[in-house]
């Protein structure tokens, strides 16, 4: 028996930030009860009346659950049992409002208290390995999944799904015997399986996960908590998944930059960094802190040369106040250099810039943009090292 | 001689008459790639450039003009059905360029695929080149030298920094592949190495890695068991933060098994020589070929 609370799953092994959506409970909910998976009733509420008629619909006692992205909610006050409508209200209260790990709960989940008899982890992950869907489920649940995977690994069951005939009935049953022996539990868990992989697959998910899968004491299956990342590439075709993106549990800066079609992100560090390509980019990072500086960024401005993006790139690099220095690095190729030029110079005309910019370039159309930084007394530079040098000995000079 | 593309290549665009499928069409034409069919259905009957005509359907322009090589240059959505499409009409080597093409799209295209014994390499991909024989993608041909050296690399624009570097000293390339950064390609690291190595027009190969995954890992370990020929490596990432993807999908550092400094133990205990700096890749290169 057992509150049911926050739990680390595969999470963060799977690509982070950019690459999926994740999820909120609440959301993840909505595609598992679409898809037939028995869950508990209850509903998300954002203000403390919302949760206390929520409480006084399901009845009896609830649990509050913080709906934010980030691990340990129970541990940190984030998950309330309330024995009644007021307590569900008082709970919010508190909730609501709170910062856990920096990000504010907004909302809150509110779902009848189940009573556990057994807790087991059903999670699928897209594995680049098998490049496949892979199921892994273990009789351990309710615990982090990563601690079974290093002190029971035979705890843990995997097994790859072809997705051209998806998830087999002896394969969902076969999983499911793994966790339960009576026949009935097993039979509703391989249902739940099977509606799992139909989430997945309909979604595009890169993870979706149950942390617990409860039996109740009348013996029923019944998952307790959904986990779902939609991986990013979906978004264009399903624009439905796309709204589900909650933007305020991510680093404002970075929102900035996704809506710019640029890839950024915060670091700690005083050079500022743009470059075209996110190899490059990561090999730029590298080279700085080689020569003794720090990056206060990544920031890949993507193949296409659209001097707005460059524009754009200046003005979230020069929003954070830690940056010294600033550098360009540009192979052009299908990014034509003298698009980076102009775009660097319409931002000079349109704010002011007042840290020192280095810039590289080289490849397509160089000779031009040349030209253009040289019209507004702008020297560039052709050598990758030389210029990284040079960007981490002014950072050093202005802090 | 060259590995997957060079003087044999028959190339198809698939996407010929889109923005970026027109100007890359112009640019491999202009490097004197043999393109001999482009692709857009409903424009069948037009003639790209004045000189390479464009088909509805992939299968009539295999038959027509016996294509054996496609590049796709569609968008995301579409990027699957075209693979599958060049896959059915027995086209060998297909290069899909397109960035954001679904995970899930992919888990079912590559099985597709390899049943048709053909080769993807991709997606969200430079492509590849044999310089001075053919050019399939978008990697800037000027910058290549023909030469000696395979490079293999899941970047874009870092594999041209590390060609630059090469070319300036005048070191040739034999091939330079870019195998993409998505988590489910068709074209491994591995599989260029393998075919590096029974290139007999290569005599070292450099290969550009990234964190996130374990593809760099088993690469080395491939390395140490089957390669005769000297091999150059570089990891990209060492100053990034655990757990945030750099831009492409596979650079995250996923648990114990992706981070910089893991890549490096691997490639340093199969005996890969490891750049710091991308312009180490010259000295070290040149004192493996004498």
């Amino acid at each position: 028996m057992g509150l049911p609370v926050a739990r680390r799953g595969p999470w963060q092994w799977i690509p982070q930030s950019e690459v999926t959506v994740n999820l909120h409970e609440y959301q993840g909910r909505v595609l598992f009860r679409a898809a037939g998976i028995p869950m508990p009733d209850g509903d998300v509420a954002s203000t403390p009346s919302e949760a206390e008629s929520i409480a006084r619909r399901v009845g009896g006692t609830v649990v509050v659950k913080a709906q934010v992205h980030a691990g340990g909610r129970g541990k940190a006050g984030g998950v309330k049992l309330a024995k009644s409508p007021a307590e569900a209200a008082e709970a919010a209260e508190k909730i609501l409002g709170m910062s856990i790990k920096g990000l504010i709960v907004q909302k809150v989940l509110v779902v009848p208290a189940a009573e556990i008899a057994s807790e087991a982890y059903v999670g699928l992950i897209m594995d680049r390995a098998s490049q496949r869907p892979v199921f892994m489920v273990s009789p351990a649940g309710g615990i982090d999944i990563e601690e079974v995977a290093a002190k029971t690994p035979d705890k843990i069951s995997r097994l790859a799904v072809d997705p051209r005939y998806g998830l087999l009935p002896h394969q969902a049953l076969g999983l499911a015997f793994f966790l339960y022996r009576d026949f009935a539990q097993a039979r509703s868990a391989a249902r739940i399986m099977e509606q799992l992989y139909q989430v997945f697959t309909t979604n595009g998910c890169s993870l979706a996960e149950i942390n617990p899968l409860v039996t109740t004491p009348d013996g029923r299956v019944v998952a307790l908590d959904a986990k779902v990342s939609i991986d990013d590439n979906e978004l264009d075709r399903r624009p439905d998944l796309a709204l589900l993106r909650d933007e305020t549990a991510e680093e404002p800066s970075e929102v900035q930059a996704r809506r710019a079609n640029l890839t950024f992100i915060k670091l700690s560090g005083n050079v500022g960094c743009c470059v075209n390509g996110a190899g490059l980019a990561m090999a730029t990072m590298d080279l700085v802190k080689y020569y003794g500086g720090e990056p206060a960024n990544f920031l890949d401005i993507g193949g296409s040369s659209n001097p707005d993006k460059v524009v754009n790139a200046l003005r979230i690099i020069t929003s954070d106040s830690s940056v010294k220095a600033i550098l360009f690095n540009i192979f052009g190729g299908i990014t034509r250099t003298d698009d980076v030029a102009n775009g660097i110079k319409t931002a000079l005309s349109q704010f002011p810039v007042k840290v020192p910019i280095v810039v590289r370039l080289t490849g397509t159309n160089e000779a031009e943009a040349v030209k253009i930084l040289q019209g507004i007394g702008m020297p560039a530079l052709s050598d990758m090292d030389e210029a990284v040098r040079k960007v981490v000995a002014l950072a050093k000079e202005a802090a | 001689m060259s590995i997957f593309v060079g003087r044999d290549t028959r190339l198809m665009v698939q996407g010929i008459t889109g923005r970026d499928g027109s100007f890359h069409a112009k640019q491999m034409l202009e490097y004197g790639t043999t393109v001999v069919a482009g692709v857009t259905p409903g424009k069948g009957g037009q003639t790209f450039e004045g000189q390479v005509p464009v088909f509805n359907t992939v299968a009539d322009a295999v038959r027509q003009t016996g294509a054996n090589t496609s590049v796709i240059y569609v968008p995301p959505t579409g990027a699957a059905g075209a693979i599958f499409e060049a896959a059915d009409a027995g086209i060998g080597l297909i290069v899909c360029i397109t960035e954001g093409v679904p995970v899930m799209d992919m888990t079912r295209v590559l099985p597709y695929v390899r049943e048709r014994g053909a080769r993807l390499l991709g997606p969200n991909c430079p492509g590849l080149i044999t310089p001075g024989e053919s050019k399939v993608g978008i990697i800037p041909g000027n910058i290549c030298l023909p030469g000696r050296v395979g490079l293999v690399s899941r970047s874009g624009t870092l594999t041209y920094e590390i060609v630059n570097h090469l070319t300036k000293h005048q070191i040739g390339q034999s091939t330079c592949v870019g195998i993409g950064g998505d988590p489910l390609n068709g074209t491994s690291f591995i599989d260029c190495l393998r075919a590096f190595q029974d290139d007999p027009g290569t005599d070292a190969i450099v290969m550009l890695g990234e964190i996130g995954g374990t593809d760099e890992q088993n690469a080395a370990i491939f390395v140490k068991e089957y390669v005769t020929k000297p091999v150059v490596g570089f990891i990209a990432g060492q100053t990034a933060p655990p757990g945030r993807r750099m831009g492409h999908a596979g650079a995250i550092i996923s648990g114990s098994s992706g981070t910089a400094a893991e890549k490096i133990a691997a490639f340093e205990t199969a005996g890969i020589a490891v750049m710091k700096r991308p312009i180490d890749v010259v000295p070290l290169v040149q004192a493996r070929l004498k």
